[in-house]
This record gives structure tokens, C-alpha cells and sequence, in this order.
């Protein structure tokens, strides 16, 4: 099995890493630069508790080589926080209660980042539709889309 | 979960990496979005020897019109085809289908041809490229050929890629005045193959009749299937609800979907019936036939 020299960027840290052709991002992450704030759920595509920013788009980093992500720069729930302020959505999600037992929470954050990113003025539709690969299994969703909506509002007034 | 070990190899351009598929030959795979090829080998589903991952190839992601057709470059993100101004304004049967596939965060990974080359009937680009009747683009170490998508699936997860061969290009004719086309999927939950769906694609004359049709179906049975059927039943005649009906039945009749978790063969077939004529009307009503 081939062994592989990975340069990339984590939360704006630059690491060089060797890994096994096999091993996933996920992993990488989790175990080599101790970031456990990426959850895995199902590790089967489906849930997105490990969801992380490549490059700014929110993707399932069970489902990523780490080989795979040379040169990129990777956003990871641990990466949001600024000089001891929460981001904005994570300050959302905490005041709108869009979480309860927090294991989804994490990929939940970032998928809304990487939407707000874009569409500062989402409408409900589309902010369901965005998180709709990011699987809660505690909120029923509602409180997740208020705090995104009450993010997008911090977001458009900063 | 952990794939069984592979070698990687991430060739910068088309040629290096049909090297590599020549040299390997069947004990290699080709990864593009890595979003049906990762998960098999994490289940230990599938395996390969050496993974060849076209995505540090430059220059394979691309939706435009040039010469005649709609190109889009093998490795084009389905978030980018989904996005694509020329997609949603002349292809909205490709909008559609692209977004019904996985779930927006696999999309920022999964590409078209990645979609078609793993030869799953379950996929939905399938049914949409045969009812808009694409030709696939393949390169080799003999050059480039063109393959109909009528003989691109050869059965279940196979296709008429040779192991050295790259799918880089879709090529999807541009469609004459009076074209609609639409793509309908029934799912459990987002994410979820198909229970059903159904891609049509219909060009009108300036009477309201069918001059050209394609449709087809995804998940009904081994390979995409191309509903011949209801294709011939309605060239020639009104695109009006009562000859739908009759193509849609027609098209389910040949369907030969399979019992599982998602329903009954007798519940598919109806709801390949179902979905036949909504996608239909649909693609009527695009190509402003009401």
C-alpha cells in the first residue's frame, strides 16, 4: 500500500502529514491532529456528522482520502471560534437551542457557514434543502432552522 | 469503517493517467467524486488494487454549448452542473436531476460522469442521459471515441468503458425550438435511490404533436432502460393527457423493476407509471405545449 506525503491547511494551520493511501480524511482529522470536534455518525455517506469545509464547501469527510485533500484548505468545526468569540452561527445555535445532544451539531454549523457563505438571505425552503444531507435525530429541525435564520439576520447586520 | 489497502496513484493530465489504467488494467479503478466507489470499498463491497484518481486532472469540469451540443466535462461536480446558468435556463431536466441525487454535500463531490461510469441502474443521470440521448465521450490508449449512451450500459454496474478508458465528455445535442424536458423521482428520504423515477424529454411541432420523445426509467430494472414502447407510441400523435397515460402504461409495462425495502415489483411498476406521465406533462408543459 502506498504511503503519501499530504500537505494541507486545517483551520488556517498548515500541516505536513504522511498517510496510508486508505486512510480518511475523517480520520486524519480526528486521530493525527487530534480534532475531535468532527463526529462520526454513520460512516456510511449518509448522516454528515462529519462534515467539514473543503475549500469552503461543506462535503462528508468519511467519504474523502486524506491523500485526497493535498492543497486544500480544510474548515473544521474548532476552526470557526475567533480570539475566544464564537462565530456567529455557533452563537445562533447556542441562543435558538438548535441543538440538543450536539453529536450533529458540529457538520450542522458548517454546512449553515458555507450556505451563509453564499446566500446571506435564505429563504426557509432554502435552508432546509441545504442542510438536508446533515441528519438530526434529537431537534425535529425546527430550532436548527430558526438558529439559521437568526444567523443569517447577525450576519447581514455586522 | 476502512477500505483494504490500495496503492494511489493522482496522474496531473489524461494521458498519464491512461498509463496507469493500461498498466494496471482491471486490478484499477478510477475514482472521480469518490462518492460510490468510497463507500463499496469502506463496505468491503468492492476492492481495487490501485485507485487512479482523475480529479487532479485539470480541465474535465465544464458545462457549455459549443458545436452542436451541450459538454459536460467528465468530472463536473453535479453542484456545478446544478448550478450552471445554461442548465437551468435550456436543461432543466439536467437541474432536476441533478438535484434529486444524494444530498447537497455528496453533490460538492459526486460528478456526472462518475455517475454514469459506475453503471448503477439505480443512478439517476442514467434514465436522463438516454431520454436526452447523449453520447459518451471515452479516452483510451487508441485516442478518443464516442459511444451512444443506447449501448453505454452493457449491465449491472457495467458498462462499454474498457478498463483503459476515461469517460471525459457528455455530449448532449442541443434541443430544437419547441423542446421541453423534466425529470421526477420518488424517494423515501432525501439521499435515497429511487423508488421510482422517470426522465422525459419531448420536442413538439407547431401543432402540439409529438415530433421527438425520450423517455426512460431509472431503478426498473439490471440496466437503464429506455421505454421504446411509449417512445413510438407517441411520436405523431397530440401531446394530450390521454395519449400520456397510454405511454406511461406502456413504459411501466416494460419496466422490470425488483422487490426490496422500497417496495413491491407490482408497487414500482405503478409508480413508474405514475412518474412516467408526470415527468411527461411536465417536459410538455416546458417545451410550451399548454
Amino acid at each position: 500500500m502506498s504511503r503519501h506525503d499530504v500537505q494541507l491547511t486545517v483551520n488556517g494551520v498548515s500541516h505536513r502529514v504522511q498517510v496510508e493511501s486508505r486512510l480518511l480524511l475523517v480520520h486524519l482529522l480526528r486521530e493525527n491532529l487530534r480534532l475531535t470536534g468532527t463526529h462520526i455518525g454513520c460512516d456510511t455517506t449518509h448522516c454528515g456528522a462529519c462534515t467539514v469545509l473543503i475549500d469552503g464547501e461543506p462535503v462528508k469527510s468519511c467519504t474523502v482520502l486524506a491523500v485526497q485533500a493535498e492543497g486544500a484548505e480544510i474548515t473544521t468545526v474548532e476552526g470557526l471560534e475567533q480570539n475566544g468569540k464564537l462565530h456567529p452561527v455557533q452563537e445562533a445555535f447556542w441562543e435558538k437551542h438548535g441543538l440538543q445532544c450536539g453529536y450533529c451539531t458540529p457538520g450542522m454549523i458548517l454546512t449553515s457557514c458555507a450556505l451563509l457563505a453564499r446566500d446571506k438571505d435564505p429563504s426557509e425552503a432554502q435552508i432546509r434543502e441545504a442542510i438536508s444531507g446533515n441528519l438530526c435525530r434529537c431537534t425535529g429541525y425546527s430550532n436548527i432552522v430558526k438558529a439559521i435564520q437568526s444567523a443569517a439576520e447577525r450576519l447581514r447586520q455586522q | 469503517m476502512i477500505p483494504s489497502a490500495f496503492d494511489y496513484h493522482a496522474p496531473t493530465s489524461v494521458p498519464e493517467a491512461i498509463a496507469l489504467l493500461t498498466r494496471f488494467g482491471d486490478s484499477a479503478k478510477v475514482i472521480s467524486g469518490g462518492q460510490s466507489l468510497l463507500p463499496l470499498l469502506k463496505l468491503r463491497l468492492g476492492t481495487a488494487e490501485h485507485l487512479v484518481d482523475i480529479g487532479r486532472i485539470a480541465g474535465l469540469e465544464y458545462v457549455r454549448e459549443e458545436g452542436g451540443f451541450l459538454r459536460i466535462g467528465g468530472r463536473t461536480r453535479e453542484a456545478v452542473l446544478e448550478r450552471s446558468a445554461v442548465v437551468q435556463e435550456r436543461y432543466p431536466i439536467l437541474a432536476d436531476t441533478a438535484r434529486v441525487i444524494a444530498d447537497p454535500l455528496v453533490r460538492n463531490r459526486a460528478t456526472v460522469g462518475g455517475n454514469l461510469a459506475h453503471g448503477d441502474p439505480a443512478n439517476d443521470h442514467p434514465a436522463t442521459m438516454l431520454a436526452l440521448r447523449a453520447t459518451v465521450v471515452a479516452q483510451g490508449p487508441g485516442g478518443e471515441r464516442t459511444v451512444p449512451i443506447d449501448r453505454f450500459f452493457t449491465g449491472l454496474f457495467a458498462t462499454a468503458l474498457a478498463s483503459d478508458e476515461i469517460l471525459t465528455e457528455i455530449r448532449i445535442p442541443v434541443p430544437p425550438n419547441r423542446t421541453g424536458g423534466a425529470y421526477v423521482k420518488l424517494e423515501r428520504k432525501v439521499g435515497d435511490y429511487a423508488t421510482a423515477a422517470a426522465a422525459a424529454q419531448v420536442t413538439l411541432d407547431g401543432g402540439g404533436d409529438f415530433v421527438q420523445v425520450g423517455l426512460a426509467l431509472t431503478n426498473a430494472g439490471p440496466v437503464p432502460v429506455r421505454s421504446t414502447a411509449a417512445e413510438d407510441f407517441l411520436v405523431g400523435k397530440r401531446a394530450a393527457d390521454t395519449n400520456i397515460a397510454e405511454a406511461a402504461r406502456r413504459a411501466a409495462e416494460a419496466a422490470s423493476p425488483t422487490a426490496d425495502r422500497r417496495g413491491s415489483v407490482e408497487y414500482k411498476r405503478e409508480m413508474a407509471r405514475v412518474l412516467a406521465a408526470r415527468a411527461l406533462k411536465k417536459a410538455v408543459e416546458r417545451a410550451g405545449g399548454r
